[in-house]
């Protein structure tokens, strides 16, 4: 059971979140015309042994996307933060204009 | 080395087991192959074996980081089928159903496959059109195929809830007899034996690190046993896939997800066939040994950890427990975890890649163990002939750019719900 860290409601169990993927993915300007631009987001993806930056929904808690920092190889547990706190770091994509 | 044999066994049987010669050599590595495959688990094996054996290339080596077999290959729960329906799937998983049919004597070395026949089930009238459907691109394909009403799948299996009280009614089954189960560690030695049998050199414990260029090019692999150089390297490291790929300078289209499976306290024979429910993500067989093995979902979330998390543990055995009430009390004994490579249709990669010398047998996501023969057969003429067979045709790093995407599923790309 992984237990991450919310930043509204304190440290949660994995089976009130659900998952986003990878953080660290930037989708591209809507008028952006270079394939390749649209391929790399959305299939191709860093797919990190070690450090993840990563979406997570509090689902059944304060319903607020978090991305959270773990590390996949030993589920060590990073700094989880709002994703719109994030933004700018990392442009989120399920994060309200 | 001798074959093996009745006469061999019985030989060996009366004089004390004394007889019995090591199956493979050990070897150290030498400088220079014309061929290195990396992972040493049953995709990388039959590479070599097929390599060797179809295609005349025997300067080969398969490199191992740990023993053979101790990855995706020793932790799936062994189940062939070839019930495939999308262009590109389907005669690829046939293929690998006919060289299972022949593989214990093609190898000498028996892999145990029993094609004791596979159960989808299905709950609705729309999962029974969609098996209908299944089932009839199977059978224009030369593939065996049958569908099942309930009173049919009631009959031949009644352990099942089939209540008023049943959370998921059965309405039916598509049913492939000659699907069935291996066991996976005979055919990582199976292959290991054959290929050493040809000339491949295995070498364990030797770890890939990095790779040796010449310009853009890849000419060999640094590994923790020194530097071996190679006229093609062949990937087949399933959940690492993503990490070698990164080594050499290319992303791919896959993710590494952690995925659990579980074996029972052993029972007297009572689940005689495989099954999949059609409700949630769960299968099941029995072991010869008389555990029942079950796996389910993915964990859900990008791993490497090789272990799994309890949430799926609870999950899976919910789903045993709604379709077989009667194993309600029955103790697991064992759970372990292996490291899907998911790709982001959900399926597999044989191919050459955008880097010269570098060729790729990844993103099996569930799917690998069936498809090892076939997986090798076609990776090893791929990598002789620098094309693919029509059989991996469209298992392309392509084909999400042409946007011919193998969604067998049809779940977007979407890693996690493949």
């Amino acid at each position: 059971m992984l237990r991450i860290q919310c930043p509204v409601c304190g440290l949660r169990d994995e089976t009130e979140f659900t998952y986003g993927g990878d953080a660290t993915i930037t989708r591209p300007a809507m008028d952006e015309t270079d394939p390749q631009v649209w391929l790399d987001y959305v299939f191709t993806r860093e797919n990190p042994r070690g450090a993840h930056r990563e979406y997570w929904h509090h689902a059944l808690g304060c319903r607020q996307w978090l991305v959270l920092e773990r590390d996949t190889l030993t589920h060590e547990m990073g700094a989880c933060v709002l994703a719109r706190d994030a933004v700018g770091e990392a442009p989120a994509k399920e994060v309200a204009a | 080395m001798g074959a093996y044999s009745a006469i061999s066994v019985l030989w060996q049987g009366l004089t004390g087991n004394q007889g019995w010669e090591r199956v493979w050599r050990d070897p150290d590595p030498k400088p220079h192959y014309d061929v290195v495959i990396v992972g040493g688990g049953g995709h990388g094996l039959a590479t070599a074996y097929y390599l060797a054996k179809e295609h005349g290339v025997r300067n080969v080596a398969v490199l191992e980081k740990g023993w053979l077999g101790g990855g995706n290959t020793g932790r799936n729960t062994t189940i062939v089928r070839s019930n495939y329906m999308m262009p590109g799937n389907t005669l690829f998983y046939e293929r690998s159903m006919k060289l299972w049919e022949d593989l214990s004597r093609d190898l000498n070395f028996n892999v145990m496959f029993s094609q004791r026949g596979q159960y989808n089930l299905c709950h609705s009238p729309a999962q029974m059109d969609a098996a209908r459907r299944r089932g009839n691109i199977m059978r224009a394909n030369g593939i065996d195929a049958e569908l099942f009403g309930r009173e049919e799948v009631r009959r031949r299996l009644p352990y099942f809830d089939y209540s008023q009280n049943a959370r998921f009614p059965i309405h039916g089954a598509i049913f492939q007899g000659r699907a069935g189960t291996a066991r996976h560690d005979a055919v990582a030695w199976g292959y290991a034996r054959a290929a050493d049998r040809q000339g491949v050199d295995i070498i364990q414990q030797c770890e890939v690190t990095g790779f040796l260029r010449d310009g853009d090019a890849i000419t060999g692999v640094e590994t923790t046993r020194g530097p071996i150089r190679a006229g093609k390297v062949g990937l087949a490291v399933a959940g690492h896939s993503g990490h070698l790929a990164k080594m050499a300078g290319l992303r791919l289209p896959i993710e590494t997800h952690c995925l659990q499976a579980f074996v029972s306290e052993p029972l007297k024979p009572l689940v005689d066939t495989v099954i999949s429910y059609g409700a949630a993500h769960f299968y099941i067989s029995q072991s010869d040994k008389g555990g029942l093995v079950m796996g389910g979902d993915l964990d859900g979330y990008n791993s490497y950890a090789q272990r799994g998390g309890l949430p799926i543990v609870e999950h899976t055995l919910a789903s045993a427990k709604a379709l077989m009430p009667s194993i309600s009390r029955l103790r697991l004994l064992r759970h372990w975890a292996g490291v899907m490579d998911m790709s982001m249709d959900g399926s597999p990669f044989i191919t050459g890649t955008p880097v010269e010398g570098l060729y790729l047998n990844g993103g099996w996501c569930y799917g690998g163990f069936k498809a090892t023969p076939a997986s090798g057969w076609c990776f090893a003429w791929t990598i002789a002939k620098d094309e693919p067979h029509a059989d991996n045709a469209e298992f392309t790093l392509g084909r999400f750019e042409r946007g011919y995407q193998i969604d067998e599923k049809g779940m977007g790309p979407q890693p996690n719900a493949h």
